[in-house]
């Protein structure tokens, strides 16, 4: 135990390497990260944690290189540690995974007080790993305060990370669709604030009419049913000399108030964590379960499915002594 | 648990031919690792802090334009500053056969000229994460 309480110490005191270790063992279920977890969760829950997501090179990871050095310039109340999380695909068929972000996140190379990590997916769909919000947590214990997490480039229903992120940003880039693609349900609608990046393309202004059109035309769905009126701004910006993105950096701060100030943050909090609690009954449900499973009457069910004489959903409530 | 070998691949210094870095970064991945690629034109320092908050296993350096013996050494010295002590250097670019061996006294675990087989560097990194 009191090995455990020393790891936590230093991730606590800053110790770059002990939290660099702490990610790795949360990524791969090892060492005894949980209880490690559990230390300093009473640490935790005062970052805010920001979310970018988008389509694959709409220039998310360009705009959160910008966005990182904007917000610490304008961080002078609060400390200046800001950590990034960046999300990439693993190859379904060899789990292995081209991690990239870094590329476009130069500015931060030598910075001491950035802390950025590359994920791999690992086989999850929503746009963000497992683990990423345990990641998230390690980090913020840590000091880090703002949290950015840079999804997988995300196509239409990639919306896991509406459910981790305070504040959700949605990138779009120019020339991807018409103003149905804009109607459609799914990633558009978890946006609270909404960029057109590569907006000195020409094609941007459209794009950013369309988009305009689609807010101005329906509820705000999302705040309304958490009993909000947050007005979802649309921001033009071209990340490639970081345009704009003091403009993106203030629409942050103007949600992170709205949030404290309508009661919204705690919504939110309690909304993830009601989401982790379940995840993890669900899991240690099922593994108490499994150790006391009849491993020969399981097989015998799985022939019976196997030579369609009872369906798998039969199988189940047999299992389950129903 | 399930552990993933994690590999930095980074080209230090000035030289812009990144081709070599980018085969042996897409066949680790299909070799089924994670692989952090940082680009061009880094530092020493800017290396040695992606391996430290990646975590990484192993560093892979990619070098053509004859500064190795300044910043390899550099790297490892820092990683080892950094307390990462136990993560693979490997060495891939034009590096005389008089430096192989200094480099490999250096720290540097494995040199790969060219026309090697990535199989090779792939066993090289399963055997070194045994």
């Amino acid at each position: 135990m009191s090995e455990l309480n020393t790891i936590a110490a230093r991730v606590r005191s800053g110790d770059r390497l002990a939290l660099a270790r702490l990610i790795t063992d949360i990524e791969n279920g090892g060492g005894d990260y949980q209880h490690i977890l559990d230390l300093l969760y009473p640490d935790t829950g005062s970052a805010h944690i920001i979310g970018v997501t988008g389509a694959p090179g709409s220039g998310k990871s360009t705009l959160v290189n910008c966005l990182a050095r904007e917000l610490k310039q304008g961080k002078s109340e609060r400390a200046a540690k800001i950590g990034i999380i960046a999300v990439d695909p693993s190859s379904p068929f060899t789990g292995g995974a081209l991690l990239g972000d870094r590329v476009r996140m130069q500015f931060h190379a030598n910075d001491p007080e950035i802390f950025i990590r590359s994920m791999a997916s690992r086989g999850a769909l929503g746009g963000i790993a497992n683990a990423t919000d345990n990641v998230a947590m390690a980090m913020d214990a840590a000091g880090y305060d703002p949290i950015l997490i840079e999804t997988v480039g995300a196509g239409q229903s990639e919306v896991e990370i509406a459910s981790l992120a305070h504040t959700t940003i949605v990138v779009e880039a120019p020339g991807l669709g018409d103003d149905v693609q804009a109607a459609k349900a799914g990633l558009l609608e978890i946006a609270d604030i909404l960029v057109v990046n590569k907006a000195e393309k020409p094609a941007a202004e459209t794009t950013a009419a369309v988009l305009m059109r689609m807010l101005t035309l329906g509820e705000e769905v999302k705040g309304k049913r958490m009993g909000l009126n947050w007005q979802v701004p649309l921001v033009k910006t071209s990340a490639i000399d970081c345009g704009g993105v003091d403009e993106l950096a203030a629409h942050i701060r103007a949600h992170y108030q709205f949030l404290h100030q309508s009661g919204a943050w705690d919504k939110c909090d309690l909304m993830r964590l009601s989401k982790r609690v379940n995840h993890l009954l669900r899991e240690s449900l099922f593994a108490d379960w499994q150790n006391q499973l009849d491993q020969q009457s399981y097989n015998d069910l799985m022939v019976q499915v196997m030579h369609h004489q009872i369906s798998p959903h039969q199988a189940v409530q047999k299992l389950l002594n129903r | 648990m399930t552990k993933k070998i994690r590999v930095l691949i980074a080209k230090p210094g000035l030289d812009g031919h990144d081709r070599g870095a980018k085969v042996i970064a897409r066949a680790l991945r299909d070799a089924g690792m994670e692989v952090i690629y940082t680009g061009l034109r880094q530092t020493p320092e800017m290396i040695s802090a992606a391996a430290l908050q990646e975590d990484v296993d192993a560093v892979g350096l990619s070098i053509l334009s004859g500064a190795h013996m300044t910043l390899v050494p550099r790297v490892i010295d820092l990683l080892k500053e950094n307390g990462q002590d136990d993560v693979m250097v490997f060495v891939g670019g034009i590096i005389p056969a008089e430096d192989v061996e200094k480099l490999k006294a250096k720290g540097v675990r494995a040199v790969f000229g060219p026309g090697t087989a990535t199989a090779e560097v792939i066993d090289a990194l399963w055997e070194a994460a045994a």
